[in-house]
């Protein structure tokens, strides 16, 4: 069940937020969305075991990558942060759970802050690697351009929501009504399915913007990470 | 063993509440669920029992608070990782509500549900002699709506993905059928001290 991964690559994304992409041999594969659990051990045998989403679209590369952020006094993160280097290795098990996944059957609206946008980065990758024609948008928050992971991958599909500070000319503050209503005012064939992912905060926010914009209850589905 | 490089973790706490690879949450209370928080108001709750039952019933809110006051003391486990220590859980024992509808003998599983559609199943007998609750206080205030308020099951020796939050009833059957979470990949019982987190464990 669990499998022996290799780092093979770091990339840094923000200030603090880095990709790890790991070799895993036999990885069953994933739908966008999904999440697995890693697990480190210490010589003396103490492990400590967290979930991670997966950011890398499903690609039968035998690779997988995962972005964490750097949380302060962090077990996890903190070990991938300060002492990971290719070449390592660590215990995955998974994918897990099939409600947040998204296996690109229908439109999607994704709604993420901060590292919540990992899983739904998977989505987008995934949409584009297959060139899917279904409609897919995503909002995301970040507290500044420099701290919006994955920036430069971004595209036409994506509008930021800057909380802290922007670039001249665009507004800083929180995700409210007004980016959500356009998106829901005229939806798709079919309507969204939406999936919010962030802190808990944020998505007992943004899946109240989402209610009172009039999107079902039961088409939203919510990765709370913690 | 696999050991990871250069990973040596916190300083090792010796706490025999803990089951394997919990840590211990202190105050936080991390929340999980996968749907929207619901805006239920007390007078819109109401908790049924049906099924395999000699006398279905279904309990509004004063109906259910007129049952013999009951508490849990204790610890909680949640399958992302984290446990709680000396949590206090206002309510009445599940015990007081079958006691009302009377389980057939063939009952040997429950289906839990939510006021929004959510879903865990159970073996009866992880629901009865005073293990399991219907409560609606938590430190002795009303339980917040995001930890399932008004009202919500709670069986603490299981992983807490099954005390469903916003408790809408339990129908009982003669067999076992997954919940939300269990079709989805999690263990079907879900013992922490057995570490039942996914199917197959
Ligand atoms: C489904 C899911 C998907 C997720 N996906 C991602 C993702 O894609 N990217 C990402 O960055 N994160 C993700 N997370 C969060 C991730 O699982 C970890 O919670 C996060 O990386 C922090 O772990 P850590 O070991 O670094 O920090 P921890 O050591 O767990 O610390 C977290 C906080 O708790 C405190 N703490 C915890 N344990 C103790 C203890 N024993 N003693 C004292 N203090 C303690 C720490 O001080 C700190 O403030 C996800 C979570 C879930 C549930």
């Amino acid at each position: 069940m669990w499998r022996t991964a290799t780092l093979t690559q770091i990339r840094r994304e923000t200030p603090r937020a880095a990709t790890f992409r790991l070799a895993v041999p036999h990885w069953a594969g994933h739908l966008p969305g999904q999440h697995l659990l890693l697990r480190l051990t210490a010589a003396d045998g103490y492990v400590a075991q967290r979930h991670y989403s997966i950011a890398s679209a499903p690609d039968g590369s035998g690779h997988i990558e995962l972005t964490l952020d750097r949380v302060p006094d962090g077990e996890v993160s903190g070990w991938f942060h300060t002492v990971a280097r290719p070449g390592d290795t660590v215990e995955v098990r998974g994918p897990l759970s099939g409600f947040f996944a998204w296996p690109g059957d229908r439109p999607a609206l994704l709604i993420g802050a901060g590292s919540g946008v990992v899983p739904l980065m998977s989505m987008i990758r995934h949409h584009r690697a297959r060139g899917l024609t279904v409609p897919l948008r995503m909002l995301v928050s970040a507290r500044s351009p420099g701290e919006l992971i994955y920036a430069s991958e971004l595209g036409a599909e994506t509008t930021p929501v800057f909380t802290r500070s922007a670039p001249p000319g665009v507004p800083v503050g929180r995700m409210t009504t007004a980016h959500v209503a356009p998106l829901l005012a005229e939806p798709p064939v079919g309507g969204w399915e939406a999936y919010v992912c962030g802190s808990n905060g944020f998505a007992e926010h943004a899946s109240r913007l989402l209610v009172a914009a009039g999107q079902p209850v039961d088409r939203i589905r919510i990765e709370r990470f913690g | 063993m696999n050991v990871t490089r250069g990973f040596t973790g916190r300083p090792r706490v010796h706490n025999p509440g803990l089951p394997p690879g919990q840590y211990d949450a202190r105050d936080d209370w991390p929340v999980l669920s996968a749907e929207v928080t619901p805006d239920l108001a007390p007078a819109d709750w109401s908790f049924r029992i049906d099924g395999l039952v000699e006398r279905p019933h279904t309990w509004d809110w004063d109906a259910a608070h007129a049952l013999p006051a009951s508490a849990y003391d204790g610890d909680i486990h949640c399958v992302t990782g984290w446990s709680k220590f000396g949590v206090r859980f206002g309510g009445v024992s599940l015990d007081a509500f079958f006691h009302v509808v009377r389980p057939h003998g063939s009952a040997t599983h429950a289906v839990a549900r939510s006021h929004t559609g959510y879903t865990a199943n159970l073996p009866l007998a992880d629901l009865t002699g005073g293990r399991a609750w219907i409560v609606w206080e938590y430190d002795g205030a009303p339980l917040p709506p995001e930890h399932g308020g008004p009202a919500r099951l709670v069986v603490p020796h299981l992983y807490f993905w099954k005390s469903a939050k916003w408790i809408a009833g339990i129908t009982l059957l003669d067999h076992d059928e997954p919940g939300f979470w269990e079709r989805n990949g999690y263990h079907a019982r879900g013992n922490p001290w057995e570490e039942q987190r996914y199917a197959g464990d």
